[in-house]
Order: structure tokens, then C-alpha cells, then sequence
């Protein structure tokens, strides 16, 4: 039951963490649940289906399916999540600034929410199919038993509780610094989930790892431990990253980072710049 | 534009050919009652490999790596391959994320 409840546990951490920066990150915007909530149930879906469909997956385009699908699925929320960003760099200063009576810009508020949707409706989908193909090889192999449920139902709840405690500890961040911090959570985000893609795509011999590893920080921090997986799941860390992998990462930082900065209104312009309609 | 294309095909099937002219060996990893055989693969350092993954379990397994960066599932009876490297000298632990109780081993690149 233990192995079942630490297995579920760290997919569903994975996903709460991505979850949790996203509800934070759209923080004020009205009718943002119904969002997540909407991502949350199509990323099951999806997960099931992908787990149903796991061996067509991983026999399909000579054996590298899941490499192509996974990197897929990881460089689509990236794309989303960079978009997301450079649309609030534009956008933020305006939520927080009016933060408190959002009700007007539930409208505007809903251009990034569908690209959030897919994002977390993507992380779920990765993680839980995961879980689901774990769960049937456990039924399949005969060893399931109450502990599988109860284990399952263990990791879940202790797996969103972390990522509800990852959301409280989001929103203590004073307002005034609040988008710039949670923008740039959402930019290390994006950039890690490039640097996985970049580590499927070695691992098909699609790309080559340039130096493997780049480097090994394991005796500082290892990929094993919980502070490890969580920053891992946060930011991308990885202990012995490929050159490939850190050329993703950098290259995705810089992007957004360089997109926001060009996307942000000037500061003088502010107050003459009027409310976008759509 | 159709010259472009040419070339792109051009680049794509020279790419093709020089990946085949150049095929990484192959080493043979088995799973089986929820635990790979062997234990230890030895490879070379600084060379690219393929790592046929074997399952012969009746249920399907991921192969994970954190230090090799690696993970793939391979459902019951399948067969996955995996390349790895070219690796620096060192020990590279993996796991069966399924059966992590049971299924450990290293890549011992020298």
C-alpha cells in the first residue's frame, strides 16, 4: 500500500504543483475554477484514454510514440504557458491595479484562461496516465487488493494537499509584487517543461545530448529526494541535466522573459491606454 | 519553395543515412518478476547506446532514470528501445518506477 501511496503521490505532485502556480497565477479572474476544474476533468479523461491506448502509443512511429507524444504534449504547454505569459505581461499590471472588482474583465480574463485550460488539462493528462497504466498493471498482475485503493486514494488527497498548500503559500506574496512573481514561476515552469521535452527527444536519438551530463549537482541536491522532485516538478531541476536539456531551458527563459519585456505597456503609457474590449 | 522542400528532404535523408551508417550497439536489458537481469550493464564511456529493454513480465513496467534522464514505459510482453549517452565515465542508477521495491540497476559507463 505504501509503494501505491508514494507512486500516486508523486505524479499527483506534479500535476497540484502546475495546477497550483496556474490558479495562482490567474489569481482575481472570474470564473477561473470553472477552468482549472474544466482542465482537471479533460486531462482525466485524456489520461485514460492514453493509458487505454499506451501500447498503440508506444509501438507507433518505430518504437518512439511516447518519445514524440510526451515531447509533444510538453513543448504544447510550454507554447501555451509562454503565450500566457506575454499576454499577462501586458495585461497584469491592469488585474492588479484593479484587483478586488474584476467582474468587468471576465471577458479578457477568459483569453488566457483556455490556454491555462490546456495547460492543466496537459499536466494531468501526462502524470495520470501514468498512474492509470500503474493501477491496471496492478489489477492485471493479480496483486491488487483494498491497499491499491486506499493507497490510490491516499496519494491523490496527500498529492492535492500539497498543491493547495503550495497555493496558499503563493497568494501570501504581496499583491504589488504578486504577477511579476508568479510570471516569472510560470516562465521556469514553461522552460522546465522544455528541458523535459528535450530529454524525450535524446531519448529517441532525435536530438543529441550535446554532454551528458552537462553537469552533476547530486551532491547538493539529488533528483530523488522530495525537495529534489518538487523543485523538479517546479522549475525543471534536474541533477544531471544533458547540454541539450540546459540549451531548452535557457533558451525558453530568455524568450519569454525578453517576450514579456517587449509585451509590457510603458510605464507613462498606463494611464492613457484604454481597457482592451476583447 | 519546392526547392526548399527538396533540400529539407535532402537534408532529412542524408541525416537518415548518416544516423543508419552509424548505428550505436545494442545491449539487452530483461525484466522479469519485476526485476531487471542483469543488474549491472557495463558500457563504453563516450558512446552512444541502444538500450533494448525486454519485458517479460505479465504486466507493463517504466523504465526511469533520473541521473540519465530517461523514462519509458514498456507494456507487458513488449519490447522498448531506449538510447542512452554518449555518457561521461560514471554510474548511472535506473529504476522500475512500477516496482520500485524490486527493479534497480546501473549503467556503469567506463
Amino acid at each position: 500500500m505504501l509503494a501505491i501511496w508514494i507512486l500516486v503521490f508523486r505524479e499527483v505532485l506534479e500535476a497540484a504543483m502546475i495546477v497550483s502556480i496556474v490558479a495562482a497565477a490567474t489569481r482575481g479572474v472570474a470564473g477561473r475554477w470553472r477552468w482549472i476544474g474544466s482542465g482537471i476533468l479533460i486531462g482525466c479523461a485524456g489520461a485514460g484514454l492514453v493509458a487505454a491506448g499506451a501500447e498503440g502509443i508506444a509501438g507507433a512511429l518505430s518504437g518512439m510514440g511516447q518519445e514524440w507524444f510526451n515531447a509533444g504534449v510538453l513543448l504544447a504547454a510550454t507554447t501555451t504557458l509562454g503565450w500566457h505569459v506575454v499576454w499577462m505581461a501586458r495585461h497584469g499590471r491592469q488585474l492588479a491595479s484593479e484587483a478586488g472588482r474584476f467582474g468587468a474583465d471576465v471577458s479578457e480574463g477568459r483569453r488566457p484562461l483556455t490556454a491555462l485550460l490546456a495547460v492543466v488539462a496537459l499536466a494531468v493528462l501526462r502524470e495520470g496516465s501514468e498512474v492509470v497504466l500503474f493501477a491496471y498493471g496492478m489489477l492485471a498482475g493479480g496483486s491488487a487488493s483494498g491497499g491499491l485503493v486506499t493507497g490510490a486514494v491516499l496519494g491523490l488527497l496527500s498529492g492535492v494537499a500539497a498543491g493547495v498548500a503550495m497555493y496558499a503559500g503563493l497568494l501570501r506574496i504581496p499583491m504589488r509584487h504578486f504577477f511579476r512573481a508568479t510570471n516569472g514561476l510560470l516562465i521556469l515552469l514553461a522552460a522546465g517543461l522544455a528541458a523535459a521535452a528535450a530529454g524525450f527527444l535524446n531519448q529517441a536519438d532525435v536530438l543529441p545530448t550535446l554532454a551528458d551530463p552537462m553537469w552533476d549537482s547530486s551532491w547538493l541536491l539529488t533528483d530523488d529526494g522530495w525537495l529534489g522532485r518538487a523543485l523538479h516538478a517546479l522549475v525543471g531541476y534536474s541533477a544531471q541535466p544533458t547540454g541539450m536539456q540546459v540549451l531548452f531551458y535557457l533558451s525558453i527563459v530568455v524568450l519569454l522573459t525578453g517576450g514579456a519585456r517587449l509585451a509590457a505597456p510603458r510605464r507613462d503609457a498606463i494611464a492613457v491606454v484604454p481597457t482592451p474590449s476583447t | 519553395m519546392s526547392k526548399s522542400v527538396a533540400l529539407f528532404a535532402l537534408l532529412v535523408m542524408s541525416a537518415t543515412s548518416i544516423a543508419s551508417a552509424t548505428e550505436p550497439p545494442e545491449v539487452r536489458l530483461v525484466i522479469r518478476d519485476h526485476r531487471f537481469v542483469p543488474t549491472e550493464l557495463k558500457v563504453p564511456a563516450n558512446t552512444k547506446i541502444k538500450l533494448m529493454v525486454v519485458n517479460q513480465d505479465a504486466t507493463p513496467e517504466e523504465f526511469e532514470s533520473h541521473s540519465l534522464n530517461r523514462e519509458k514505459i514498456v507494456p507487458a510482453g513488449a519490447k522498448a528501445t531506449v538510447y542512452i549517452g554518449p555518457l561521461k565515465p560514471g554510474r548511472y542508477d535506473f529504476f522500475g518506477e512500477y516496482n520500485e521495491a524490486t527493479a534497480k540497476g546501473v549503467v556503469i559507463a567506463e
